[in-house]
């Protein structure tokens, strides 16, 4: 079983992007269950949402406390809520900004991780590019298909037409697959320079 | 056909399949999104013919289901916690009056304090309006019940809630095989009401009932209500039929055969048991559960035969009857009555509290050992509570007991519970 966490701000489609997630992987012909963790779904307030992927069915209610795969869609979250808790070790982590690991903060954290399954994208700029809206949960689900591995980017693509319909899916369509080939690209850089050290 | 869907939005779709004629419903978390949905179906025309009708309480809408109800319409609403109780006059009027409701109840908590997460407080405290209750433990199951729910309630003259955990599931989108509506057709007979408000042979139906006749009329509630023990069960066996899955009947077990230990619960929790069940099966514990799928009428012998076999039986509810313990231990020890086993009630999941693998695996291994308590509450924060208790013991104006807590909790942002 796969296990993604999603944290971000009511408004940010932190409960879309878990729903969504789930739909690419039921197009797979894999199980999936997405569920939002409520209580405070007012625009602004931190808010997660859940995701869980499987071969066979799904019977587990609790909320994920041991994910496999992290989302932040909000960056300004790392000092207000404990985002990292209960990681797997070697586990996924994307983030929304522009910034790098070490520019926010979490250079020491990370030192020993694989480094090409921590990436960071430019989700809000690129929701604002190609949507024209400040949500980046979309795009930052193309960028998790390349991350993870777990889901084909085409089948997040097919999450998106089910969800919005014209020029909404189209910006959102464009703004994963640009995601998904910087997360690409970062993770590639990020294997090279192992491959380097080694 | 499968598809993955929102649980709200899968049970609206098999109500509209159902052909109701009258919706009557007032907005609550985490009921809202199925009447929203159903809303929109009226709307567009998806399901008609039908009556969307907005009310501004939820004793109005259980009000205008009763009036709906009487005037030979097939009926439906949904909501639950502050708003069950609010139309709760309205519930054991229903009932009373053998009309055939079906009801989703989206079980939330119970204030004070206000709390709008899961547990079972809401319809539990409704087990005796009258109203047969079915607990789903799946969306899968949620979306099959209802579609029973109609045939029972309508077949008995006596109105049906189906429950299913707020937000777990109301909220959690996941795979469900989306019957088609030749099938529902198939199963589901157009609505003949045992009485009807007809100005061709007028009838009226709410008489008062004097000493001379009351005890009847609820003796017969009652006898009516137990036929469901016998309904449901062919009922679920023609729905495999017509449907190609088991879903409903009175009780589920898994991996009882052989069990020493069996765990009784209900609703979406299931699941999670069965996963530390066949966790504690591959280590060699002799374990197993029984899902209670029927709540009323309580299906005492099948309880009484699930269970026998047993040395203990540990009944996990997301209820409690204050001043006394468990609600549903209390009906699973009644179907054990005379038996010589140990018996434990542990309360858990109350106004959303998570209950995890880990804490289960725990309590089921002291289970094992018999070191459990009669009275468990699972993960219950002793700090939290006896420091309240000092607090109380030092002062006579100790303040309010939530605010204090929370106090003492400090500020939680959006976390795991």
């Amino acid at each position: 079983m796969f296990q993604v966490r999603i944290h971000g701000r009511g408004g940010q489609g932190v409960v879309t992007a878990a729903e969504m997630l789930s739909v690419a992987a039921f197009d797979e012909g894999r199980h999936a269950q997405a569920f939002p963790s409520f209580g405070s779904e007012r625009m602004g307030a931190p808010v997660v949402a859940f995701c869980r992927i499987d071969d066979k069915e799904i019977r587990l209610r609790e909320p994920i406390m041991e994910p496999d795969a992290i989302i932040i869609q909000d960056p300004t979250l790392l000092h207000q809520v404990d985002v990292f808790a209960g990681l797997k070790k070697d586990g996924y982590i994307l983030i929304n900004t522009s910034k790098t690991f070490d520019q926010l903060g979490l250079g020491d954290m990370i030192r020993d991780w694989r480094h090409e399954r921590l990436c960071t994208v430019p989700a809000m700029e690129l929701a604002l590019k190609h949507v024209g809206r400040p949500v980046p949960n979309v795009p930052l689900l193309g960028g998790f298909a390349a991350v993870a591995g777990v889901l084909q980017l085409e089948s997040v693509i097919k999450a998106i037409n089910e969800r919005f319909k014209g020029k909404v899916a189209e910006g959102n369509i464009a703004a994963a697959r640009e995601a998904y080939a910087i997360v690409k690209a970062e993770m590639d850089e990020a294997r090279r320079k192992e491959t380097e050290h080694a | 056909m499968l598809k993955q869907m929102e649980g709200s939005r899968a049970v609206a779709e098999a109500v509209a399949m159902c052909r109701p004629e009258v919706i009557c419903a007032y907005p609550i978390s985490p009921q809202t999104h199925i009447v929203e949905a159903l809303g929109e179906m009226v709307k567009d025309g998806t399901l008609s013919p039908c009556e969307f009708i907005n009310v501004e309480s939820e004793f109005a809408a259980m009000s205008v289901a009763i009036g709906s109800s009487a005037a030979g319409a097939r009926s439906y609403t949904a909501t639950a916690s502050q708003g069950l109780l609010f139309m709760a006059e309205a519930v054991y009027n229903a009932s009373g009056l053998g009309l055939p409701i079906v009801m989703t109840v989206a079980n939330r908590a119970i204030g004070a304090p206000i709390n709008i997460w899961n547990d079972h407080s809401d319809a539990l405290s409704q087990r005796d309006s009258g109203w047969l209750q079915l607990f789903a433990e799946t969306n899968q199951e949620a979306l099959d019940l209802h579609i029973q729910a109609f045939r029972l309630a309508e077949e008995l003259s006596l109105p049906v809630m189906v429950c299913m955990d707020g937000f777990i599931l109301t909220h959690a989108y996941e795979r469900v095989d989306m019957p088609t509506q030749a099938q529902v057709d198939a199963y589901l007979p157009k609505y003949v009401p045992r009485q009807m408000l007809d100005p061709g042979e007028p009838v009226s139906i709410g008489a008062m009932v004097g000493p001379e006749a009351f005890m009847e009329v609820r003796y017969l509630a009652h006898a009516k209500q137990m036929e469901a023990l016998e309904l449901i069960p062919s009922y679920a066996a023609e729905f495999k039929s017509v449907f190609g899955r088991d879903s409903g009947g009175l009780t589920h077990t898994y991996r009882t055969e052989d069990a020493e230990t069996i765990i009784v619960a209900m609703g979406s929790v299931l699941g999670t048991i069965k996963d530390v069940i066949d966790e504690m099966r591959d280590a060699g514990h002799k374990i197993g559960v029984l899902g209670i799928t029927l709540f009323r009428p309580f299906p005492l012998a099948r309880v009484r035969e699930s269970l026998q076999g047993a040395k203990r039986v540990v009944v996990l509810e997301k209820s409690m009857a204050v001043g006394l313990g468990g609600i549903l231990s209390t009906n699973v020890r009644m179907a054990l009555s005379g038996l010589h086993m140990h018996g434990y009630t542990v309360i858990a999941g109350l106004g959303g509290r998570a209950i995890t693998k880990k804490s289960l695996h725990g309590l089921f291994r002291q289970a094992e050992q018999d070191a459990l308590e009669p009275l468990t509450f699972l993960d219950l924060d002793w700090n939290m509570v006896n420091k309240q208790l000092e607090r109380e013991k030092a002062h006579r104006r100790s303040g309010p007991v939530a605010e204090n807590l929370l106090r003492d909790v400090g500020v939680v942002a959006a976390r795991n519970y």
